[in-house]
């Protein structure tokens, strides 16, 4: 056996987004010694790429403000789909993860009072959003990221080893997770400079690797989005829920054709953005469903005069939550009233002076000046839904995060149940702030309880996912395929057949597809060595990619309803019996998957009497609603 | 409106390597990285290239582009004639792994050398009240999404790989300038940046300024002003003389 | 189709370092980069020898009719000053005919200019070669930069600031001086309106100073408690990034004016009065 470069810790943090970098810090705040893996350089996460904000309802721009609207906003949103435990710990915790990132350093823009601003967005009943101009994921992703070096100071002048308690392994692949019985006991896998393999004995693995917008073709999501901790996890023995649910935003750039895809952050319409149809129509007010018709403006007067005024009047239909929106856009160009380059016009130009446009959406208007030539503060840009997040993913316990094998744990979009069927806007942000910090503190008190008995490597576990890695580097042949190919496929498969609208036709012909690219996955090869080798490391995603989407079209072809970031073309409604019902999914024999139908968490009665009786109604069932009076009335 | 265009990347790592020649299609509306993943794709699979968002907000597709340290991803084919021959290395100021790839530990080495925020220590969460006016100025440098450009091109390091010790390049001194205008930061890296992080090694010429692609005003902004403040800390005639009188007294 | 070469050992420094890409090419730059800083060189270049021709002159520096003092001798502090020229004393005695007159205004003139960060950049690049343009290595094995003496002595470029702002404030009366009419009573002619051109690209150029603009404001850590000196910043910080074009304007502009009032006080020219 060749040996093995070894490291042990605590906790093995796998990801370094916002969710990575915040769990990590709370496991090494609480005295353990802890890794970080992230594939990409320290920094460069995908949680950059978030430019609104981040939900937290402190209350600075309207005091009227509480957790509990935060709540309810987040299940009106999710259609009420959500782990209503979740989303109540998410609404109270997130102003305090919020108000502990100034301690590390991050600067929000300002009220006047010198408090955090907060910015309005879709689905957010006040202005909510802590930010910065449009660039708040970066400003997250480097506050962490010094958060974590201000901890390496602090170590090494304790212990003379920057590293002693926090290490970054940057550029560093997991292939695969380690179990001793039912407990994780490490993770293997690769430096992708080098192509070296590494073992890592570890008790606790959090998983925080983001989504899984790479199996599809037209996404905001970076190469590095390929579903890893959804599939680390499946075979790993945790199950998935809410797979089919993914959220289109309705705002991406469609042209020119290389940066399709690409966001235009919904802060434009926050901010005074409209949408229009080739005929000049603001068409949103077409399309407010029945459910918001109280909450949103009807006429084009009354939506502009909520921009000045908010408390008086209501608000657009360009704000309605983001499946609405992208559901809308999608309806408008099928009907040939779309943009030149098959999307609609997103107008900031009319409404806001050049001075304004610059200030409040600098990284938009430099995007669209140097990607596509178009002086937003001049001219409308033209936009289209892309694929933009997974709601769904690694089934976990509200409290601890904990997924259903032992030591396993997961936040931010990796994980499933917080949002539901549909995601609010800025509620991801706090999400990862959140639920990574209990990922880390509850990772860490596992590690203590289990004290020296740790769960070992079996030897025997690490030579067959050695073997594994390696053989796309030794097949030879004609009989082989070329795995940019397999992915391009793999790509338009997922958009074309599991994309915003979908047919039972449509969804069963791509399973058959997926069988079809698994098989020929098996003969994947790859030329040239180990040194950072694309090829290989594509290969080595594949796998994820096909696991993952194999789960996403298999609870969609299941959930026959329409609700959040899934649309059934049959069945257009909403069914109050679906919502009470979370697809589960396992991983069963010879990369297949087993679906299970598992009830949602019941809402606990105080939550539930936070809505309005005729809220509640279009959302649960009678005999739901005949309950939650019994109990109100006790 | 397609063509094919002539690149020439480097290829090779740390032993040699040298530049191939490739011809590929080029279609409207494409960037120098969407050239690179074509080439990926169809002539050389294992060609080596870092790149994550391809927006521009990552920073990880440095590289040098007829000379020019520029990000693949916010460059765009349309500056470029069809006829030009394009010239892809990868970042000259750092240790190559492989193809276009290198090897910026440097830059995180040096992140780690900078003492961080440092806010009043009586100062509880949720409590931190700071003006718009106060923060802006810091907020700009905040942009930077590391690319390293600056680094790359600042001659100090380019060209003289003994100044490396002492000099932590533009990124990290804007880094110092960003902590030292921060409303609330308490801690003082005057001296720090002069003599470790090597300030004075800067003569502003101002090529980190030209090649940042989020058009921050490093030089302007961030590097004079620090250069002020180290003068008035550390050699102004008056206050040092000041200072020797009042020491008699 | 390869065309690279390893580089020998003798080169290996700089771009050629161990461990970094092996490319023969010093640059790929592909444009002209060398237009710049010989641009600057020659403008430069141009500058020094006129500045120092009139330096040792000595004459012609006054056109005592008109009342047109060149900015390159003002004040006229000695006792050889010709008469009229010298609105704030002769406190220097004549020191002959080696030494230049403007032995008080010129020194701190040079000085500002040569420690400004735009000229700076530009003797750095043109003269220096460190570096002559970005991407270009340069061709010294060592280089410490302003770290060590005697360019850390840039850093009083503060102090020659303000020096040079009195001499503006003389500069500025010597303008409104040049609203004399010949005779008596007020006039005006081609050379007030370049005095006063010259005023404004000087005004423009001093007050958009990187010194100018820290010590004005840009030292305070709260712009929120200091309303004023934030607008000022404000203000400065807009005409800060065009601090190299006045640079060059105004340098023009004080030749332009000193060769104007050189050429009607030796009469070669007369100065054609607007009114008088």
């Amino acid at each position: 056996m060749t040996t093995t470069e070894r490291h042990s810790y605590d906790v093995l943090v796998i990801g370094a987004g916002g969710a990575g970098l915040r769990a990590a810090i709370e496991a090494r705040q609480q005295g353990l010694k802890t890794a970080i893996i992230t594939k990409s350089l320290f920094g460069k996460a995908h949680t950059v790429m978030a430019e609104g904000g981040a939900a937290a309802a402190m209350g600075n721009v309207n005091s009227n403000d509480s957790w509990k609207v935060h709540f309810c906003d987040t299940m009106r949103g999710g259609k009420f789909l959500n782990n209503p435990r979740m989303a109540e710990l998410h609404a109270k915790e997130s102003p305090d993860r919020v108000w502990e990132l100034e301690t590390y350093g991050a600067l929000f823009d300002r009220t006047p009072e010198g408090k955090i601003n907060q910015r309005n967005f879709g689905g957010h009943e006040y202005p909510r959003l802590a930010h910065v101009g449009d660039r708040t994921g970066l400003e997250l992703i480097r506050t962490l990221q010094q958060k974590i070096v201000s901890m390496q100071q602090e170590d090494l002048a304790e212990f003379g080893d920057a590293e002693a308690r926090i290490k970054v392994f940057a550029e560093c692949s997991i292939i695969e997770l380690l179990k001793d019985g039912g407990a994780i006991s490490g993770a293997f896998g690769y430096w992708r400079e080098t192509g070296e393999y590494v073992l890592f004995d570890a008790p606790a693995v959090v998983l925080a690797t983001g989504g899984i917008g790479k199996s599809y073709k037209i996404t905001s999501n970076s190469w590095e989005y390929t579903g890893d901790g959804h599939a680390l996890a499946l075979r790993a023995g945790a199950t998935l829920i809410n797979m089919e649910f993914i959220q289109f935003h309705p705002t991406g750039m469609v042209w020119p054709p290389s940066v399709k895809g690409i966001l235009v952050t919904e802060s434009v319409r926050g901010d005074g953005g409209v949408l229009r149809n080739s005929e000049g129509k603001r068409f949103m007010f077409n399309y407010i469903p029945e459910v918001f018709k109280t909450q949103y403006a009807t006429t084009e007067e009354e939506g502009d005069r909520w921009y000045t005024d908010p408390e008086n009047n209501k608000r657009p239909p360009e704000l309605l939550p983001r499946d609405e929106v992208a559901r809308a856009i999608n309806s408008e160009v099928k009907a040939g009233r779309g943009s030149p380059h098959g999307g609609v016009f997103l107008d900031v130009s009319t409404r806001m002076t050049p001075e304004q446009i610059i200030k409040r959406l600098p990284s938009m208007h430099h995007q669209f000046k140097e990607l596509a030539d178009v002086d937003i503060t001049a001219e409308p840009m033209e936009v289209g839904p892309t694929c933009h997040y997974i709601m769904g993913g690694i089934e976990v316990d509200a409290d601890t995060q904990q997924s259903r094998v032992t030591g396993l744990y997961a936040a931010g979009e990796v994980s499933g149940g917080m949002h539901g069927s549909n995601r609010l806007g800025g509620n991801s942000l706090s999400d990862l702030l959140v639920f990574g910090r209990r990922a880390g503190l509850h990772a860490a008190e596992y590690v203590r309880r289990l004290g020296t008995k740790r769960p070992a490597v079996s030897d025997t576990d690490v030579e067959a996912v050695r073997t594994w890695a390696t053989a796309p580097l030794n097949a030879t042949g004609k009989d082989t395929e070329n795995p940019y190919d397999l992915h391009a496929e793999l790509q338009q498969c997922m958009n074309e057949l599991v994309g915003i609208i979908r047919k039972e036709t449509e969804v069963s012909s791509a399973l058959a597809q997926l069988d079809v690219l698994a098989e020929r996955y098996t003969k994947v090869a790859v030329s040239g060595g180990r040194a950072f080798n694309p090829g290989w490391h594509l290969a080595m995603d594949l796998r994820n990619m096909l696991l993952v989407s194999r789960c996403v079209a298999t609870a969609a072809l299941e959930r026959t309803e329409s609700r959040g970031g899934h649309t059934r073309e049959e069945h257009p409604a909403m069914d109050p019996t679906w919502r009470k019902i979370n697809l589960v999914l396992a991983a069963a024999e010879g990369g297949k998957v087993d679906l299970d139908r598992k009830p949602v968490p019941t809402i606990r009665p105080d939550l539930l009497a936070l809505f309005d009786k005729a809220e509640l109604k279009k959302y649960l069932t009678t005999e739901e609603l005949a309950t939650a009076g019994e109990e109100a009335s006790q | 409106m397609s063509y094919e265009a002539h690149f020439r990347v480097w290829r090779g790592d740390i032993d040699g390597g040298a530049l191939h020649d490739f011809t590929v299609e080029v279609n409207e509306g494409e960037v120098v990285l969407d050239i690179i993943h074509r080439i990926q794709a169809t002539q050389a699979p294992d060609l080596a290239v870092r790149w994550n968002c391809k927006a521009g907000k990552c920073g990880s597709c440095s590289a040098e582009i007829n000379g020019w340290p520029r990000l693949m991803c916010m460059t765009r084919m349309s500056i470029f004639s069809p006829e030009e021959i394009i010239t892809i290395t990868p970042l000259r100021t750092f240790p190559v792994i492989r193809d276009l790839v290198t090897d910026v530990s440097f830059n995180f080495k040096k992140a780690q050398a900078v003492p961080s925020f440092t806010p009043p220590k009586e100062l509880q969460p949720g409590e931190y009240r700071m003006q718009q006016v106060d923060v802006e100025r810091s907020q700009e440098f905040r942009k930077c999404i590391e690319c390293f450009l600056c680094q790359t091109v600042c001659h100090v390091i380019r060209d003289h790989e003994e100044n490396k010790p002492s000099f932590a390049g533009p990124r990290f001194l804007m880094r110092i300038a960003e902590l030292d205008m921060h409303p609330l930061d308490v801690a003082d890296r005057k001296d720090l940046a002069q003599d470790e992080h090597g300030l004075g090694y800067c003569n502003i010429t101002k090529c980190c300024t030209e090649v940042c692609p989020e058009h921050i005003k490093i030089t302007d902004n961030a590097l004079i002003p620090m250069k002020e403040r180290v003068m008035t800390r550390k050699y102004d005639p008056l206050i040092w003389l000041g200072r020797k009188i009042a020491r008699r007294s | 189709m390869a065309t690279g070469t390893v580089p020998g050992p003798g080169k290996a420094r700089g771009v050629f370092s161990a461990g970094r890409a092996q490319i023969a090419e010093k640059t790929l730059r592909t444009d002209n980069w060398r237009a710049s800083p010989i641009f600057m060189a020659v403008i430069l270049g141009i500058f020094v020898v006129y500045s120092g021709v009139r330096l040792f002159m000595n004459d012609n520096y006054y056109a005592a009719q008109e009342h047109y003092l060149t900015p390159m001798y003002s004040p006229c502090i000695s006792e050889a000053c010709v008469e009229g020229s010298s609105d704030f004393g002769t406190w220097l005695p004549d020191l002959g005919t080696g030494v230049p007159i403007a032995i008080l205004a010129f020194p701190i003139l040079t000085l500002f200019r040569a420690t400004c960060y735009y000229y700076r950049k530009a003797g750095w690049r043109s003269f220096l070669l460190s570096p002559q343009a970005c991407g270009v290595p340069e061709p010294w094995k060592k280089y410490t930069g302003e770290s060590r003496f005697p360019l850390v002595l840039a850093n009083w470029h503060r102090y020659f600031w303000m020096g040079a702002c009195l001499l503006l404030l003389i500069n500025t009366f010597d303008a409104f001086k040049a609203f004399e009419g010949v005779g008596d009573g007020i006039g005006m002619g081609v050379g007030t309106v370049i005095m006063w051109v010259n005023l404004i690209a000087l005004w423009m150029y001093s007050m958009s100073c990187h010194a100018c603009r820290h010590i004005l404001g840009g030292q305070l850590k709260h712009f929120s408690k200091h309303p004023v000196r934030y607008r000022i910043w404000k203000f400065i910080s807009k005409i800060n990034p065009k601090h190299g074009d006045w640079a060059l304007i105004s340098l023009f502009t004080v030749i332009a004016t000193d060769a104007y009032i050189m050429a009607v006080s030796a009469e070669w020219i007369s100065d054609f009065r607007f009114f008088n």
